[in-house]
This record gives structure tokens, C-alpha cells and sequence, in this order.
């Protein structure tokens, strides 16, 4: 029975084939729209969530604080009001995975005849850490490193490149100023952070060799800044506060004092990013489904027409023995098979013209199984809602004026 | 006295104009035997296509009763209604109403996809008939490549796939010349002699007079209901 009716169907489609394929085209327009527009903005969310990933999650800096001397203020992180043992007890807090306190500047790398500048960041092995850095070449240093102030450094992949050219940089010495370094690892590739900055331009040394060999800071074991990461996002603010009254304790603030520390949460602007493609995601979709309700009220057209066209049909149907919901799936399926076709086609070419994009302007597309099927869905959503009407009209049309009908 | 495959009592059917109620049929009793050859004639207005309306269980009746093979039909639902025609009921149009876009295989089969006949039988069916009414070599044809009479033809065996007890055929030879109509009520005369109940809605007396009793309507009254003087062999 359905195979029979199914049959019809096809048959009724191909009777008028330019009026099926321009009601076609508004299911094919619609849903190629939906599945570009889909992979566009969910492409942009997983660009931004790579992004993200890179930096670690669950962080946040703290950066000794600005004081005054004779009147004169320095800016955020001009003294030397934190310390290593600051971090020590922040590490003790609950809801703390990582604490690496960092001291960075730029300077010069030279090795044999190439030289760069690049940023080199004094810290702990925890840094690696808490930002979920792999070292793919050689290895990282260790504690024992840190507390005997080692000249060892990993490299980030452009340092290598930069100074090093096709060479294993592992086990070759560089000299960041006056001071020979051992390279003993190459990072992992990060790419650019939000705010465009290669992440891969660094060397990372340990935090007491720094300050002594490289930034020449004059009281050893005070830092500018120290990266924290919370168990979790839901921990962050938790922390924070628990950070914020232990160092007041620690550093004797009184009430009523300010702060001689910042505190910056970098996740807050990565979530805010994060936040911002989801919404244009969504808004893309949105518009795009536009166009699916319009190729939908098209199908609901046609077969208005359709059904007055076939009036008679309907009457002799009824004649020989259709009941009306015989009739009523006749021309239900007519609108799903279209709406079908439509949706197919349109998935193809909307698929053909987001590989496309991909192609010519390198933008980040995905495309997702559920985006397809959601599509599916909708087009036998559609087809059924606006051909329910009229194919309720076919059925209920009376056997007598059916046949009368010219 | 075997059981009738119609029986009408008092049946009567008004309908609502702007002038108030309009009787087209007013109470009519009528009783057809298994085998009967009947015409039904009367001038437009009489009631007959009314009448032919109710007795094809196309339209329920506002009064009475109309019993179709022992089965009182004058209260059922539009479903069971359509149900029974499918079932009992054989239908040959004054128009053919051959659908345009099917073969005339597919046509004649079409009752048998809403009885659910699985597809083989159906198809099997449809060309024994077409084969009975003479057009097997045309089976695969659309409708419009053939002729009137030829499409009569394909109507009745599309009436016959179900092997009906009765076939309702309104003014079937309306749209046919002389010499075509004649052949088509051989073919009528041939299924009644298989003993197939013919009722046979026509305002041509020479056409009426091939079966073998004459039910005459004029405002919705049997105004006479005889045997035909010289039913033809």
C-alpha cells in the first residue's frame, strides 16, 4: 500500500515538473541556507574554543600592585609587592590546581649566527601545567632546576624556526644575553592567543635563573605576577576570594586600605568571546530558518493548488473506494516527498557551498552529523505542518461535487 | 426467495436551499434481485441521479431506509461508507473518470490498492479484466491514447476488479456515438448473463431498453417499474 502510494506520489510530482522543482527550490533554498550558515557560525565557535583551549582554562593572574613613592604612582605591577612565598600559600587554598608565579620580558636570543627577540618567561614547571602546555622535542625542568637556578629553556616552535632553521634545537646552547643556555625542550604548537599574539615567540627558563641571569631583579624571590588555575569554572570566583583575603592578610592590609595587588581572570574574556560566536551562531541559524518557513509556505501553496486541480481525481478516488484518510496520506506524502527532495538537494549544495568557503577564503567551517539531521527533521516537519491543510481539505472534499466538479 | 441486493423503503433525501427544504426524493420503496438488469430513467430533476447518489453510497439519505446486500447503510460513516463501496460496489461513469497519469492497468487496479491487494494479485487482476473487455494489448497505455468506447471498457473493468455484487453505471453511453454505445451494452448484457446485479441510470429509451425491467422518476417519485416487452437476448 504505502509502496503503491509512494509510487503515485512520484508520479504526481513528475506530472508537473517545473511547478515541483520551483516549489522544490524554496526547501533546497532553505536548507542549504540552514546547513551553510550553521557551518559558518559553528566553525566560529570551534575556532574560538581552540583559541581558548590553548590558553588553559580555569586562570587567572595575579600582578603585584601599583605604589606610590614621593607622590610619583608606577602603573599595575611596578613593585615588588609579591613573592614567591605568596604563591606557596595560594597553592595551600582549597579548590587550587596549579600556582606559577612568573617574572617576563623580552630579550635577545643568539645562537651562532642567527639572533631574535623574543619574550622569555621566568617560572615553575606548574606553568607548563596550567596552561596544558606539551613539550613535544626533549623535556621540561624541574623544581630541582628552579632552586638551583639550572640555565636550561624550552622553546616555543617559532624561536626554533627563527634561530635554529632546520637544526635539532635539543642539547645545542643559545645565549640570551651574556648567559649560555642548555635548550632542552620544544613546545607544542598554541598558534595566536585572542588578542593575536603568537603564543609559540617564547622561551621559558626557570624563575630563579631568570631573575638572576636575565632580569637582574634586585629582591630575589619577589615576582610581578603569579598565573593561578581553579579546579574548576565554577570554583573560579571562590578562589579568587580566597586569594584576594589571604594576600591582604599576608602583605597587612589594614581595612580600608587598597589592594596592593590586581587580579585579571583570563577565562572571563575568553568565555565572553566564546559567548559572542555562540550568540551569532544562533542568530545565523535563525535567519537562515527563515528561509525554510518560506520554502515551507511555498509547498503549502502548491498543494492548495494541487488539490483544487484534482478535484475530480480526489472524487473518483472516493468514488471506488479511498477513505478519507487514504486520501489525506496520498497528499501528506505528496508534500513530505517534496519537502524531502528539497531538503537532499539542499543539503548537498549547502554542504558543496560550505566546503567552498572552506576552500577559497580558509575560513573554519564544521559541519556535523546533527546539522544534517536536524535538517531531515525539519524538512518532514514542514512538509507534514503545511501539507496537513491541504490535504485535510482534499479529504474532506464531498464524493458528489468531487466527481461533478470540471 | 433469496435475499435482494437492494432494498429501499421510503427512502428520501431534501435538501437546504435559500428557499427553504428542497425534496429531490420523496420516499421511495424499491426492491432489486440478485441477477436484475435494471434501467432507471426520468427526465433532469426527477431524482434519479439523487437516488443513484444514495444507492452508490455516495450520499446518506435524510429519511429512511436503504438496505445493500442485507446491510442498512442509511446511518454508516463516510468511512465505512467508502469501505463498502470498495467492497460491493462497481461505478462506470457517463465521463469515463479514467485518472489521466496512470496506465490503464494501474487504473483498473486502483480499487484493489485501496482494498490492500498486495501488488502481484493486483496487477495479475487487472489484466485478466482488461483481457475480458478486449484492450489486454493496451495495458501499459495512458488513457488519452485511446478511444472513448475503449476507455468505457477500461471503466468497467476497473468496476469489475473487486467482483462486485452490483455495478451502478450512470448514463454510461452519454458520451458515446450509436455505434459505440451498443457495443458497451453488449458487454453489459454479457456480465449480467455472468449473473452480476446491472442497475443503469439513462434518459435514452432505446438504451433502457436493453435491460431487462424499467424503473421511470419524475419529482422524485417511481411514477412506473416494469419489465421490459423485448428484453434482447
Amino acid at each position: 500500500m504505502l509502496k503503491a502510494m509512494l509510487g503515485e506520489a512520484w508520479l504526481a510530482m513528475g506530472a508537473n515538473r517545473l511547478r515541483t522543482a520551483l516549489t522544490m527550490l524554496g526547501m533546497v533554498i532553505g536548507v542549504g541556507a540552514v546547513v551553510i550558515m550553521m557551518a559558518i557560525g559553528q566553525g566560529a565557535q570551534y575556532a574560538v574554543q581552540q583559541t581558548i583551549s590553548t590558553m588553559g582554562s580555569n586562570l587567572f593572574i595575579v600582578l603585584s600592585g601599583s605604589f606610590t613613592t614621593a607622590g610619583v604612582r608606577s602603573g599595575s605591577a611596578g613593585g615588588p609587592t609579591l613573592n614567591v612565598a605568596d604563591g606557596e600559600a595560594m597553592a595551600e587554598l582549597d579548590g587550587v590546581a596549579n600556582v606559577a608565579p612568573t617574572h617576563q620580558g623580552s630579550r635577545q636570543l643568539v645562537y651562532g649566527a642567527q639572533n631574535w627577540s623574543t619574550q622569555v618567561v621566568g617560572t615553575t614547571p606548574a606553568y607548563l601545567e596550567a596552561r596544558a602546555w606539551n613539550i613535544v622535542n626533549g623535556a621540561g625542568f624541574g623544581d630541582s632546576d628552579v632552586r638551583s637556578s639550572t640555565r636550561v629553556a624550552i622553546i616555543g616552535k617559532t624561536v626554533a624556526e627563527n634561530l635554529f632553521g632546520a637544526e635539532d634545537p635539543v642539547g645545542k646552547t643559545m645565549r640570551i644575553q651574556q648567559n649560555p643556555f642548555l635548550v632542552i625542550g620544544v613546545l607544542g604548537s598554541k598558534g595566536q592567543n585572542l588578542d593575536g599574539r603568537d603564543q609559540d615567540d617564547t622561551v621559558i627558563i626557570p624563575l630563579t635563573t631568570a631573575q638572576r641571569k636575565v632580569f637582574g631583579t634586585p629582591f630575589l624571590g619577589s615576582v610581578r605576577m603569579i598565573m593561578v588555575q581553579a579546579d574548576s569554572a565554577e570554583g573560579m570566583p571562590k578562589v579568587m576570594d580566597n586569594v584576594t583575603s589571604l594576600l591582604r592578610q599576608r602583605h597587612r592590609l589594614r581595612e580600608g586600605t587598597p589592594d596592593d595587588f590586581f587580579m585579571r581572570n583570563l577565562s572571563a574574556a575568553a568565555e565572553s568571546e566564546a559567548e559572542t560566536t555562540r550568540t551569532m551562531s544562533i542568530l545565523l541559524g535563525a535567519i537562515a530558518s527563515i528561509s525554510l518557513l518560506v520554502g515551507g509556505i511555498g509547498i503549502m501553496n502548491i498543494m492548495l493548488v494541487s488539490v483544487t486541480e484534482r478535484t475530480r481525481e480526489i472524487g473518483i478516488r472516493m468514488a471506488i473506494g479511498a477513505r478519507q484518510k487514504d486520501i489525506l496520506s496520498q497528499f501528506l506524502l505528496e508534500a513530505v516527498m517534496i519537502s524531502f527532495a528539497g531538503c537532499l538537494l539542499g543539503l548537498l549544495i549547502g554542504l558543496a557551498v560550505a566546503l567552498g568557503i572552506n576552500l577559497f577564503t580558509g575560513m573554519v567551517i564544521v559541519i556535523s552529523g546533527s546539522a544534517a539531521l536536524i535538517a531531515f527533521a525539519v524538512a518532514a516537519g514542514v512538509g507534514i505542518f503545511f501539507g496537513w491543510y491541504p490535504a485535510q481539505k482534499a479529504a474532506q472534499l464531498d464524493p458528489i461535487e468531487a466527481l461533478r466538479y470540471q | 426467495m433469496t435475499e435482494s441486493v437492494i432494498r429501499v423503503v421510503g427512502l428520501g433525501k431534501s435538501y437546504a436551499t435559500a428557499a427553504g427544504l428542497f425534496p429531490a426524493l420523496k420516499g421511495v420503496d424499491l426492491d432489486i434481485q440478485p441477477g436484475e438488469y435494471i434501467a432507471i430513467m426520468g427526465p433532469s430533476g426527477s431524482g434519479k441521479s439523487t437516488f443513484m447518489n444514495l444507492l452508490g453510497c455516495l450520499d446518506t439519505p435524510t429519511m429512511g431506509d436503504y438496505f445493500l446486500a442485507g446491510n442498512n447503510v442509511a446511518h454508516m460513516d463516510k468511512d465505512a461508507l467508502a469501505i463498502l463501496r470498495n467492497r460491493t460496489l462497481g461505478f462506470v461513469f457517463q465521463g469515463f473518470n479514467l485518472l489521466p497519469r496512470m496506465s490503464l492497468q494501474d487504473n483498473v487496479a486502483l480499487p484493489l490498492v485501496y482494498a490492500g491487494v498486495d501488488k502481484e494479485t493486483r496487477q495479475a487482476r487487472a489484466r485478466e479484466l482488461l483481457g475480458k473487455v478486449g484492450l489486454g494489448q493496451y495495458a501499459e497505455s495512458l488513457p488519452s491514447r485511446i478511444s472513448g468506447g475503449q476507455q468505457q471498457r477500461v471503466a468497467i473493468a476497473r468496476a469489475l476488479v473487486n467482483s462486485p455484487r452490483l455495478i451502478l453505471a450512470d448514463e454510461p453511453t452519454g458520451n458515446l456515438d450509436s455505434h459505440t454505445s451498443e457495443e458497451i451494452m453488449r458487454l453489459f448484457g454479457e456480465l449480467n448473463a455472468e449473473g452480476i446485479t446491472i442497475v443503469l441510470v439513462t434518459h435514452e429509451p432505446d438504451i433502457a431498453a436493453h435491460a431487462k425491467r424499467q424503473v421511470k422518476f419524475l419529482d422524485g417519485q417511481i411514477i412506473s417499474d416494469h419489465l421490459t416487452e423485448h428484453a434482447p437476448a
